[in-house]
């Protein structure tokens, strides 16, 4: 594993990508990193890009990560790949909602089978299946950042991406 | 009492928590990214946290706090200082029975401000210390320390956050004791509050004194100190978030960080410089450390003038350290913000905009009325500005052009610096008249949706006394005010906007329609008010 993993998480206002960068920095925490998490707040909630910067490992200094040295780019809209692509490292991974087709998939009546306002979580559970952290702190970490209610069915679906991924891991290029 | 413990947390939180176990009697403060969280987070703590109608009356109530001998913490963005600067300045000469901390967060790169000043010029300016720490751990840290200064010498003490500091999360270890603040009480002594010529005279001298030994305590001050690698050839003198990017980007240098960076430990400094073969001063927005530094004659390289602008990074230090003046890539543009779907503000701007009205606009959401596909805003300065600006123009251009002149404010941004303006607009009223809009949406919306006084709740959202802004403005002298929501009927209000702009007398429209993102959480909070014994009887 690195010193420090760097992760950039990005989407549009609403979408969650806060929400996201904060279940993982806590995830990264209860596990004994050292973590910094940063992102410009502000004028997210009125629909613009977000992005959102995780880095853990045993010491980390800077909370921005530097371009080109993001491990792994997140994207929970594809519109926006092309504007934070620059950040990710050469060998970096780009994860983006192609990775969870099953995700999208709709029922007869064009309603979607998942709820949509899940896919950070989601995404998260993909992007855990790469990552150093222990199951058990990423749940913690997910039940201290959603609503009680939401719980059971946020578990699912970082459960589902994870576990598929994990057994896809190898075959991504 | 509080147990240590480790926390992962934002420099706002951590301040927020530092501000409940260092016993601050009162905080106050005026909405504004990147500070907004500080007081909101104090009192979900549990601390006595409350929003003023702007930063001057903010600093003026956390004054009265310490010269009661309480502890208060008044919080702000950076362009509220210059509000607050008033009191700020002779706040200098009284100084403070108890302790006065007033923190400014400044935004390099302006994420969301209309400049990137730098408040440690006001820190020597009103020559008050200055404060500067760089993660989270240090927000809670330099709070204990900033109010024990303020207490010891009997002084204002600025704390400057960033927007990196301020949202940035990182570990905190708390402390396992919590202070408690004096009890407040009154002393009457006259020669150090009421700043009369005669009595500010020696107050001056006193300030400068006390600064002079705060200097002199600062020499060997912890909040300074040499960290980092030990290769003697570059040494890099950094402060706030600048010094986690310098330990990132130059490893094996020996860093002198300072966190007091008003006023500053020369000898340390001239030490530091002169253990190194290259010395180099590291810093966001203005060359603040280098003119000082300099000007004491310790030679120091510093960045290019390229590097004032917008924040620094991890790569942009590398930059400067190698002397780099290429252009620095570009950033692939994202989405833009814009006015939400179903904004009000919406109606408003497309009115304005199809009638090629001359729009003077002011600080807000619909500040983003400006772009497409409205370009519905001519101009925005500061807090308050449309009005007087709306007025100027009339007062200057011809005719036909001055009757297009419109002025827009939200009503937040109306009782901040707004009620001056309405004075002005009644007693040298433009020979065209004027009109003002104000759009309220029933809150702060830009900054995260806070309770000002038009909206009748306090910070906690509980009922407080509330402001009438038609009533207000009556009896200010405004006679023509039209109450609309202009979503209801929006050829309707295109007719009222032409008619006043045809009236040739001074015209108020007070646009009213909750916020599309508040609405709820507006009804949730009346709906509790309707039901306020129900709350008590469980608590």
């Amino acid at each position: 594993m690195h010193d420090v993993v760097n992760v950039v998480l990005a989407g549009l206002g609403g979408q969650g990508v806060i929400k996201a960068s904060d279940i993982l920095a806590e995830a990264a925490f209860l596990a004994g990193f050292d973590v910094k998490k940063s992102e410009i707040h502000g004028m997210s909630q009125r629909g613009g890009s977000v992005a959102s910067d995780v880095r853990y490992g045993r010491e980390v200094h800077s909370p921005m990560i530097p371009r080109g040295q993001a491990h792994y780019l997140v994207i929970l809209e594809r519109t926006q790949v092309n504007a934070n692509r620059a950040v990710l490292r050469e060998d970096g991974l780009l994860i983006t909602p192609d990775f969870i087709p099953y995700f999208e998939k709709e029922n007869e009546d064009g309603t979607p089978t998942t709820d949509r306002r899940m896919l950070n979580v989601a995404m998260l559970g993909v992007l855990s299946a790469y990552l150093d952290i222990p199951e058990e702190h990423w749940l913690a970490a997910v039940k201290a950042n959603v609503p009680v209610r939401a719980l059971e069915a946020n578990i699912k679906v970082f459960q589902t991406g994870r576990t598929v991924e994990q057994a896809l891991a190898g075959t991504r290029g | 009492m509080s147990q240590l413990s480790r926390l992962l947390m934002s420099g706002n939180e951590a301040l927020a928590l530092a501000a409940t176990h260092a016993g601050i009697t009162l905080g106050t403060g005026y909405p504004g990214t990147p500070s907004t969280e500080i007081l909101e987070n104090f009192s979900l703590l549990g601390g006595n946290a409350q929003w003023a109608p702007n930063e001057k009356v903010a600093l003026e109530v956390g004054i009265g706090v310490a010269f009661a001998g309480g502890r208060s913490l008044v919080t702000m963005k950076h362009v509220g200082v210059n509000v607050a600067a008033d009191p700020l300045f002779t706040a200098a000469y009284t100084g403070v029975t108890g302790a006065l901390v007033l923190v400014a967060a400044d935004d390099p790169g302006m994420a969301s401000s209309q400049n990137e000043q730098d408040s440690r010029q006001y820190a020597r300016a009103a020559a008050v210390p200055m404060l500067e720490p760089s993660d989270s751990q240090e927000a809670y840290d330099f709070l204990f320390t900033a109010i024990e200064i303020s207490e010891r010498w009997n002084i204002p003490v600025m704390f400057r956050m960033t927007t990196r500091v301020c949202h940035s999360k990182t570990v905190v270890h708390s402390r396992a004791v919590a202070q408690t603040a004096p009890t407040p009480h009154y002393e009457r002594d006259l020669p150090h509050r009421v700043m009369i010529p005669a009595y500010a005279r020696p107050a001056h001298r006193r300030l400068r004194e006390k600064l002079r030994q705060i200097a002199e305590w600062c020499e060997t001050s912890t909040l300074n100190r040499v960290s980092g690698g030990d290769d003697a050839k570059t040494g890099i003198i950094a402060a706030g978030i600048v010094f986690a990017h310098v330990r990132e980007a130059a490893p094996n240098a020996p860093v002198l960080k300072l966190g007091m960076t008003h006023p500053l430990p020369y000898k340390a400094i001239r030490a530091f410089a002169e253990s190194v073969e290259r010395c180099v001063i590291i810093e966001d927005g203005d060359p603040y450390l280098e003119e000082s530094i300099r000007a004491q004659g310790i030679a120091a390289d510093t960045k290019q003038e390229m590097y004032r602008y917008g924040e620094l990074s991890v790569q942009r230090v590398q930059r400067i350290l190698n002397n780099d003046v290429s252009p620095e890539p570009a950033p692939v543009p994202g989405k833009p913000p814009q006015l939400c779907m179903g904004c009000p503000h919406r109606v408003a701007f497309s009115v304005l905009s199809r009638m090629g009205c001359i729009v003077s606009g002011d600080i807000g959401c619909y500040t983003l009325g400006v772009l497409p596909p409205f370009e519905g805003i001519d101009t925005c300065v500061c807090m308050g500005a449309s009005i007087g600006v709306g007025l100027g123009l009339r007062h200057a251009l011809p005719e036909d052009e001055a009757r297009r002149v419109v002025s827009v404010i939200g009503d937040s941004t109306f009782v901040h610096s707004g009620l001056t303006g309405i004075v002005e607009m009644v007693y040298n009223k433009p020979s065209t008249g004027h009109l003002l809009i104000i759009l309220d949406n029933g809150t702060t919306a830009m900054t995260g949706m806070q309770e000002h006084p038009g909206t009748g709740r306090k910070l906690d959202h509980s009922p407080g006394g509330k402001l009438n802004i038609e009533a207000m403005c009556a009896a200010l002298g405004m006679e023509r005010i039209h109450t609309v929501d202009p979503t209801e009927d929006p050829e309707a209000f295109e007719r009222l906007v032409k008619e006043c702009l045809a009236s040739g007398e001074v015209e108020l429209i007070v646009a009213r329609k909750p916020c599309k993102l508040a609405e709820k959480r507006i009804a949730s909070y009346e709906a509790a008010a309707a039901q306020p014994q129900e709350c008590e009887s469980n608590a």
